[in-house]
């Protein structure tokens, strides 16, 4: 895997200092962040961490006040359009347009992405196909579950041939095998594009068994990054450094999240309106 | 417990995106700058009629207003004789004024619209494409208009129905859709506006309640300028409606108008309003 530390060589995403305050709230408060080319890279952290602020940074969605953020080495504050053209973003809530059918709302990104005609069918009928929609393509989204929903959104995230794939949260409120149904096209289309993805999650088991590397976001910093193994197992060693018996399971990624994130609960942070939204979209799931 | 494998699982459960993906694989190429702003206009109206072609109940529920404006009020106060119309009867008068106002309540729905997708994240979607803000504005605004377009025709065939003698010049009904499309693209974006101030879909209905009224009965559309009150002749000096209703009525019935300036008044309101509702879509991104 790559990694670009000061070769000056951009990664997929670097994070230089980024902070952004919503009032007197630090949402983001000095992010340092770098995702590689090619890996899945999981943003974890309670409600509240800055993970979506950093993400609608990262996304051209909010300004960049202070500190720089860069995909592929275009500047998300000066130039949105080329890192747009880059972007497939899959946002926290279920967005697809269920006036439209799911064919409808994939040729409608293909369309904002500049395909040509001639090519469009059968870009949006590839993009369909690589999530299993096929069948469905023709109807009204409206009628489709969850899963389908995101599987959709996904396949309009991927019409454009994005570099880099931005999943907010993308299995919430979803049931253990739509997530894994989920997760399947995400691996098998990233297996056979190669693309970045940057994700963030709740789910300590998923960031476990998909993430390539891991950073545990707590009061808009960054506080632990490394691959998953790698955070069991310095908590583990910490732990027995401490006292514990060697014998004593190793600690899981939850274990982690706990010892950074301290009781996990933080009052201030998360708004009223992520958690509106987080219900919104677990009451639309159904 | 035997140690045997367990036999090999052919091909597991993982989904295929196999059967062709070359496309995924390739970006489109981006359109030239000049021809970026007409792509997204169409892809927006692309999206409002094959929504209006899946759900036909707004189109027939909107037509009951205009048809009891028309029937009720237009063939009373035809019998009363109580507005001077300059010789012609009072629901051929009303008939081009009831054209712009369904119009205008279309129109006016758009920012509840704008709020609603902001709320299912639909808006941030089509924000992270390379779609500047001004020309996803200029696309929501046509898509009005288009809708708008479909609404006058209905309201057209109602008043030929109730006898009402219209043009059937082929150039002036096409001067009639460019009037109507453009009173559209207005009152959308001065709803959008709207939106991006209050961000907040209860209040923007309010709004919409407490604005569209007024530019109704503060306009030509139901009175001549002429016995208006003094006051009142002022707001409709300044209130585009009246120009819309203007021209539509020198257009429709050949009646005396200055198609020419209110052809010139609703261009600038229309580019007024796009720019003023673009230099507000950040705060709903927000």
């Amino acid at each position: 895997m790559t990694r670009n530390a000061d070769t000056g060589q951009a990664g997929a995403v670097t994070c230089t200092g980024l902070a952004y305050a919503f009032g007197e709230t630090n949402a983001v408060d000095g992010l340092e962040l770098s995702v590689a080319e090619g890996e899945v890279f999981g943003l974890l952290g309670p409600n509240g961490a800055g993970k979506t602020t950093a993400i609608r940074c990262i996304t051209t969605l909010l300004p960049v006040p202070a500190g720089m953020v860069q995909v592929f080495g275009h500047d998300a504050a000066k130039d949105r359009m080329a890192v747009r053209r880059l972007l497939g973003y899959v946002p926290q809530q279920l967005s697809a347009d269920a006036g439209l059918t799911g064919r409808e709302n994939v040729a409608l990104f293909a369309r904002v992405f500049d395909v040509p005609r001639g090519e469009r069918a059968e870009r949006v009928g590839q993009a369909l196909a690589a999530v299993g929609l096929t069948d469905a393509a023709d109807r009204l989204t409206g009628t489709y579950s969850g899963g389908m929903v995101r599987r959709l959104e996904l396949a309009q995230a991927l019409v454009s041939a994005p570099r880099l794939l931005i999943l907010d949260e993308p299995t919430i409120g979803l049931d253990p095998i739509a997530r894994t149904g989920v997760w399947d096209h995400i691996n098998a289309v990233r297996a056979a594009t190669g693309m970045t993805v940057l994700v963030t999650t709740h789910y300590m088991d998923e960031a476990d068994q998909y993430c390539d590397r891991v950073a545990l976001m707590h009061r808009g910093r960054i506080r632990a990054l490394g691959t998953p193994d790698e955070l069991r197992e310095g908590l583990g060693e910490r732990r027995r450094a401490e006292g514990a018996a060697a014998t004593d399971p190793l600690p899981t990624l939850e274990d982690v999240f706990r010892d950074v994130a301290g009781s996990g609960l933080d009052d201030q942070a998360g708004g009223f309106r992520d958690v509106r939204s987080t219900r919104r979209t677990a009451h639309r799931v159904g | 417990m035997s140690e045997a494998p367990a036999a090999p699982r052919t091909a597991s459960a993982d989904p295929h995106p196999a059967p062709g993906i070359d496309l995924l694989l390739r970006p489109p190429r981006p359109r030239a700058g000049w021809r970026l702003l007409p792509a997204r206009v169409i892809a927006m109206c692309a999206v409002e009629l094959q929504k209006l072609r899946h759900d036909r109940t707004e189109l027939y529920t909107r037509a009951v207003q205009p048809a009891l404006w028309l029937l009720i009020f237009g063939q009373t106060f035809t019998r009363i004789k109580a507005i001077p119309t300059g010789g012609i009867p009072y629901v051929d008068y009303l008939a081009p004024g009831i054209i712009a106002q369904s119009a205008m309540f279309i129109a006016i729905f758009y920012g509840i619209q704008i709020i609603w997708e902001r709320d299912a994240g639909i808006l941030n979607k089509l924000l992270v494409t390379p779609t500047p803000r001004s020309a996803l504005i200029t696309g929501k605004a046509f898509a009005a208009g288009v809708k708008s377009l479909i609404q006058a025709v209905v309201v057209i065939l109602i008043a030929a129905l109730l006898g009402v003698v219209l043009t059937w010049n082929p150039l002036k009904l096409l001067g009639v859709a460019a009037i109507v499309v453009l009173g559209s693209a207005f009152f959308s974006c001065l709803s959008m506006s709207i939106a991006g101030i209050v961000l907040n879909r209860d209040r923007l209905m309010g709004f919409g309640q407490a604005i569209t009224m007024p530019l109704f009965f503060g306009s030509n559309a139901l009175y001549p300028v002429s016995v208006m009150p003094g006051w009142l002749q002022a707001v409709s000096k300044v209130n585009p409606l009246s120009y819309q209703v203007d021209a539509l009525r020198g257009l429709l019935l050949g009646t005396h108008a200055h198609v020419g300036l209110d052809f010139a008044v609703l261009l600038v309101a229309a580019a007024l309003g796009i720019t003023a509702a673009s230099s507000l879509l950040g705060r709903l991104a927000r």
